[in-house]
């Protein structure tokens, strides 16, 4: 097991992906042409090559997606529960695909336990518009890991201390986003 | 919330096209003209219902090193060792949680040694232990917020 992320081969991004990144990490132009509007402003020309490095950039994930990024509050999903599963090594993984397939779990990551205070090796976080609601879906995730689940807790946040977007600033930065 | 907004954050949570005239074909696709649309997204953020419209990178694919960090720390030095952490630039979001495990943090870095020597220093600034958890695996989704009609 390596100490931290399972960072595999890098994908080969040029001097222009990385300038492109800049231009783009905080958002799209809204006019009715964003792509030639980032072209024209990084000196590119027409809009083919940032359509093009964007493509590459999704299809090999380095973008997740293009859209918007809903603020969860602001909507009224005003609990967020982390929830931890104590499930056991050998099926960890099976019912982690599960149950980050469902709509209502946000991201679900398997991350080591620190035993004995902590035996939780999935995290699963739920937004709900109340606790109640974080409540029904965390029962619903119990149903589904049934006896699989050895123990479990749900971690509600009660303040935001800190929510930065990191940046990339400089070319060369190995810095970003959220 | 008007229908028009509703529309865009269930169907613009990714997907938005690359071609010359994107919102246009969005527009095409929802029902609306492109202008419309284009009023719609700025509204969106001005109202706050979204932080922001564009490309959601992915950190490690750009060479980063990420973890999740948790710490026990005694009520009545929650807000200082707060302020301690937060002053790490290197800590982009932290969260107060209700756990003995109370103060839980994401923290990004240029690559893991950099990652190991922030967590050393916010041990050695506030004299608490960090748990590391980073993650071993994800599950990832989309995120699929839906908006109820009302």
């Amino acid at each position: 097991m390596k100490p931290f992320t399972d960072i595999i081969d890098l994908p080969v991004l040029d001097e222009i992906d990385h300038a492109l990144i800049r231009a783009t990490q905080t958002g799209l132009p809204l006019s009715s042409t964003p792509y030639g509007d980032i072209a024209l402003g990084m000196g590119l020309g027409g809009p083919d090559a940032v359509k093009q490095r964007l493509q590459r950039l999704l299809d090999i994930g380095v973008i997740r997606r293009i859209g918007i990024i809903p603020n969860h509050y602001r909507l009224g999903y005003h609990a967020n529960g982390m929830s931890v599963w104590d499930i056991p090594d050998d099926v960890v993984d099976t019912m982690g695909e599960m149950i980050g397939a469902l709509d209502f779990v946000s991201h679900c990551y398997r991350r080591p336990r620190h035993l004995p205070e902590w035996p939780f090796n999935l995290f699963a976080m739920v937004h709900g518009t109340s606790r109640e609601t974080v409540e029904t879906h965390v029962k619903d995730i119990h149903a589904l890991l049934g006896q699989n689940v050895r123990n479990h807790r749900i971690l509600y946040s009660s303040r935001i201390l800190k929510k930065t977007g990191l940046r990339w600033r400089k070319s060369g930065d190995k810095k970003c986003c959220d | 919330m008007k229908p028009l907004q509703r529309d865009l954050i269930n169907n613009l949570q990714g997907g938005f096209p690359i071609c010359d005239r994107p919102f246009q074909e969005l527009a095409t696709r929802l029902g609306y003209d492109e202008e419309t649309v284009i009023k719609g997204v700025k509204d969106l953020i001005t109202d706050g219902y979204v932080s922001r419209f564009g490309p959601l990178y992915n950190t490690e694919k750009l060479g980063g090193a990420v973890t999740l960090a948790a710490m026990k720390v005694p009520a009545e030095r929650f807000d200082q060792v707060a302020e301690q952490v937060n002053a790490f630039e290197e800590v982009a979001h932290n969260y107060e949680r209700e756990d003995t495990l109370n103060m839980w943090f994401v923290i990004l870095a240029e690559n893991e040694n950099a990652l190991l020597k922030v967590i050393d220093q916010i041990e050695a600034t506030t004299g608490i232990t960090v748990l590391n958890f980073p993650k071993e695996k994800e599950f990832f989704l989309e995120l699929r917020l839906e908006v109820p009609e009302e």
